[in-house]
């Protein structure tokens, strides 16, 4: 179980200044608040054959562009800390898999997020009057989503860790990779906000089931790869 | 040596064979073959369906170029030769410029034919969109690292994970377009029906000449790979 040690060191780490985290929970409610502006007045008119303001459509959209944009920054800084004092190198030496360290990336990575989530999201509750109607629902889907993310992200961030223009180019190839999740999660996130049940979501939630599975595998085998020198 | 120049023959033919099969197919879709729509029921210009020559021909070799990224890859990380390599940034190439062709030749048809050069939830559309910034990410990949091994290694993983990205990528995009029914006015109203006849005939001769002018642009690509690989060996020895 070398992997829970990996992630109980990261946690570690973070938990002592808690500046990621910070950094994480204040940037997706800025991304929240500024597209609340952004969309400006008229996006509170009521559309009736929908029942809904149009900002209450857009809602669910904005809800997971703060989460993959924060996300993002937590997830450049989990293996930017690690290339200096050479640490990587210090965890290629430990007697495990390499598959392990990801695991460990991931299981902190996800808990990182997942607080990041749980704090952002009675903010955002509170700013768009919503009122939750199936929040057992809303948390699958969240967690789903954001597995999704966290897998192929930790991979993606090992991959781009190496190269010279790493801040910009994570995002860049993260996001064409990451659109199944987004168009899911946005589509499923929206029905669990208004009245859904988990049948009227069961398309999308397969969609994610499937991609974790996929990823998280593929990830397993490919890893390796990505931080050998 | 033999083998050696019997392959540099057969390029050439390859070099020479392609043009001209390209004039031909041109020559054919503009000026010799018909059009299997009724043109009062036709969407804007009939003439316009002539495009569907050229679009599905050149939209199949972006894909297979980007399955043969993929298969290169796997063989690259398995065995660490250069020629994998080379194959896979020739392919990825080639395939994000057939990619661009497919997404400008279909928005010329949608502007002729449904009066919109894009629309919004259409699954192949959003596809064929997807496979194109996945593939540019991964020449992106490629201009950040400066060393050979680092950077086949790191774009070949890449590879592995964009081209795994894309069925379902395909699964989720039509899931959702099937949710929200067309909702802008012009709406296509999906894939034309069989292609029979004669039509057949003048559009696998463009996917001849289409497949066979992917295959020469890669060979080229890699052509001039090998040669900088030789130009920087040479720089090597020279300088030590």
């Amino acid at each position: 179980m070398k992997f829970l040690q990996i992630a109980k060191k990261d946690l570690k780490a973070e938990f002592r200044t808690k500046q990621m985290l910070n950094s994480m929970v204040i940037f997706a409610l800025l991304v929240i608040v500024i597209f609340s502006f952004a969309f400006g007045n008229e996006a509170t008119i009521f559309v009736s054959n929908l029942n809904k303001k149009i900002i209450d459509l857009l809602a669910p959209g904005m809800l997971w562009i703060a989460f993959t944009f924060a996300g993002m920054l937590g997830l450049s800084r989990s293996f930017a800390g690690e290339k200096e004092e050479g640490c990587l190198e210090g965890l290629k030496l430990c007697p495990a898999d390499r598959s392990e360290i990801y695991n460990g990336k991931v299981l902190s990575n996800a808990v990182l997020m997942f607080l990041m989530e749980m704090a952002t999201l009675p903010i955002f509750v509170v700013l768009f009057s919503y009122d939750i109607k199936n929040l057992p629902g809303l948390i699958v889907v969240i967690i789903l989503g954001t597995l999704g993310f966290i897998f192929v992200g930790t991979l993606l961030s090992a991959l781009t860790v190496n190269t010279r223009t790493r801040e910009i180019l994570l995002p860049v190839i993260l996001f064409p990779v990451l659109i199944p999740v987004i168009l899911s999660a946005v589509t499923a996130t929206g029905t669990m906000l208004a009245n859904g049940d988990f049948s009227d979501v069961a398309g999308e939630m397969q969609i994610l089931v499937v991609y974790d599975i996929i990823f998280f595998v593929v990830a397993q085998m490919v890893f390796e790869y990505t931080i050998e020198d | 040596m033999r083998t050696n120049s019997v392959y540099n023959m057969l390029k050439k033919i390859l070099y020479v064979i392609t043009p001209v099969l390209i004039l031909i197919s041109v020559y054919l879709v503009f000026f010799i073959a018909p059009i299997p729509i009724d043109p009062g029921a036709a969407a804007g210009d009939p003439n316009n369906f002539k495009i569907f020559f050229f679009h599905l021909p050149i939209a199949i070799s972006a894909y297979l170029s980007f399955a043969i990224v993929f298969v290169s890859s796997i063989l690259y990380l398995r065995s660490k030769k250069q020629k994998w390599d080379m194959l896979s940034l020739s392919a990825a190439e080639v395939g994000v410029v057939f990619a661009f062709l497919t997404l400008v030749t279909g928005s010329i048809w949608g502007r002729s034919a449904w009066n919109a050069y894009w629309v919004s939830w259409d699954v192949r559309l959003n596809t064929s969109l997807i496979l194109f910034l996945i593939y540019l990410s991964y020449l992106m990949i490629r201009q950040a690292v400066e060393e050979p091994e680092k950077r086949a290694r790191l774009s070949a993983v890449f590879g592995i994970i964009g081209f795994i990205s894309v069925p379902i990528s395909f699964l989720s995009v039509r899931f959702y377009s099937k949710m929200h029914p067309c909702v802008v006015p012009p709406c296509p109203s999906g894939g034309g029906g069989g292609i029979g006849g004669v039509v057949l005939y003048y559009l696998l001769i463009n996917f001849a000449a289409y497949f066979l002018l992917a295959a020469t642009l890669m060979m080229l690509r890699m052509d001039n790979e090998r040669l900088k690989e030789k130009a920087n060996e040479l720089k090597r020895i020279n300088n030590f």
